[in-house]
């Protein structure tokens, strides 16, 4: 084989690499966080008896969902300024995350609110709860737990998914080795380490979700 | 003037007319047994005495007040009407005392001692003092149904609707919780509940409600209406469950 293998020629640009990894990990946390808000608030309005919202976070879902993250990305970076809304990269980035995951987690919770038996809201009305106490009270919390594992994934798909980000020059970590792979030319070592280091990255999302889960779902010890 | 008084309810779902014109008024401290056939309309018309069924036509009255469909007549209406279901229907993600617990706390605003102590109070009452920090699925179905029991008395309802409270029960739990309905009517609750029981419905209740095809067949005094009913319909019903 004639290619020789040379790793040591990433050494000297470790930093973007660092900057990589920290950037697509606020993009992810925030992403996530803000998303999932979005989505529990899209779940409860399709799943509401209020046809219009319904129909207009319906219309949301499916456009998003049925359209390439990267296009989405583009029409919020390069299309929005002719509205005159100019974001920055990295507001493009996590705008564009949220806007995603806001779509596929609304799917995904009102999975888990049409999951609640009908006995539980029923008894809830019977204790004089209104609509709002009885989402956040009775449905929110078992909802949240039923479909916990589907949402996690989804979460570590959107952090994948930042990668496109590196097209708007958003300095996520897939950015940070298009750089370096254009300086040295090291293609094989750059994106063998960076796919060793989303692997990392993934597997401590998820890791991390499980704990966060089994701390929201546990049954606490009461005195 | 009665505490709760319904005038011609109507209530269909699509085309099936579950409930023709129903009046039905429920005394303070009145006991009433709704019983009769699966279908004849019995379920539907408790349910429509605290908004969970939305009527068709007709007037509820609750204290002289006439309740309209308006969420906020709903909640007053729900505070003064309390519901045991078949199934129990606990919140799985809290304990026995904080099921019993929520809805003081928040629908009602009161201070978590407040609650707690009420709760305690309520958990007591229906002999679960020593199960209160067990969660729904480590409770048996009677004890279960007791917590459920407690979870509706700790709002102070002026009514409580049992809706056969103990057909979703082993045989050997069903006891302990008619020992505790039997209690609630001894201390003057007003209680309407859907019953299959009929030994207890005769033993315990002050009226009885024979629903037949969406209409009050049959009421009268307990005694009274078993030992002699009046209409066929009845008089079948009662000898087929003898």
């Amino acid at each position: 084989m004639a290619y020789k293998f040379d790793f040591g020629a990433i050494v000297p640009h470790w930093e973007l690499l660092v900057d990589g990894v920290i950037l697509t990990t606020e993009l992810t946390v925030i992403g996530a966080v803000i998303g999932v808000g979005l989505g529990i608030m899209g779940a409860w309005a399709r799943a509401s008896r209020a046809p219009v919202i319904s129909q207009i976070v319906g219309i949301y879902v499916e456009l998003i969902r049925n359209t390439p993250f990267l296009v989405q990305l583009f029409f919020i970076f390069f299309g929005l300024p002719a509205l005159g809304v100019k974001l920055s990269e990295f507001q493009a980035a996590v705008l564009a995350m949220i806007v995603n995951l806001g779509a596929y987690s609304t799917e995904i919770v009102r999975a888990g609110i049409l999951a609640i038996p009908q006995g539980q809201i029923e008894a809830a009305q019977s204790l004089a709860m209104n609509r709002v106490q009885i989402f956040r009270y009775v449905v929110l919390l078992p909802a949240l737990k039923k479909i916990w594992p589907a949402l996690s994934s989804q979460i570590v798909i959107v952090m994948l998914g930042s990668s496109v980000c590196s097209q708007i020059a958003a300095e996520e970590l897939t950015f940070g080795a298009n750089y370096i792979q254009a300086i040295n030319f090291r293609a094989f070592e750059v994106y063998f380490v960076v796919t060793g280091l989303y692997l990392v990255m993934s597997i401590l999302l998820r890791m991390g979700l499980k704990v966060l889960g089994n701390f929201l779902f546990e049954r606490r010890r009461h005195v | 003037m009665s505490l709760v008084e319904l005038h011609a309810i109507h209530k269909s779902f699509g085309a099936l007319e579950v409930l023709k014109g129903i009046d039905l008024a429920i005394d303070e401290g009145q006991v009433i047994a709704l019983i009769g056939k699966s279908g004849s309309g019995k379920s539907t018309l408790l349910r429509t005495i605290n908004g969970l069924e939305v009527i068709d036509d007709g007037v509820i009255m609750v204290d002289g007040k006439k309740i309209s469909e308006r969420d906020t007549d709903l909640l007053a209406l729900r505070l003064q009407v309390g519901m045991v279901f078949q199934q129990f229907n606990l919140f799985p993600h809290y304990t026995a005392l904080e099921n019993v617990m929520l809805s003081p706390q928040v629908v009602k605003k009161q201070s978590k001692a407040e609650a707690r102590a009420i709760a305690e109070e309520m958990l007591t009452k229906v002999g679960l003092a020593d199960k209160m920090m067990h969660y729904p699925d480590q409770l048996s179905g009677g004890q279960q149904q007791r917590v459920a029991i407690a979870r509706a008395l700790a709002m102070k309802p002026k009514v409580l609707l049992c809706d056969e409270v103990t057909s979703a029960l082993d045989p050997e739990l069903v006891n302990e919780v008619l020992a505790v309905v039997r209690q609630l009517a001894e201390e003057g609750m007003t209680l309407v509940m859907v019953t299959h029981e009929m030994r207890f419905a005769r033993e315990v209740c002050d009226k009885l409600v024979f629903m037949h095809q969406g209409r009050i067949h049959e009421t009268g005094d307990p005694e009274e209406v078993f030992s002699n009913p009046k209409t066929p319909e009845l008089s079948s019903f009662v000898g087929g469950l003898a």
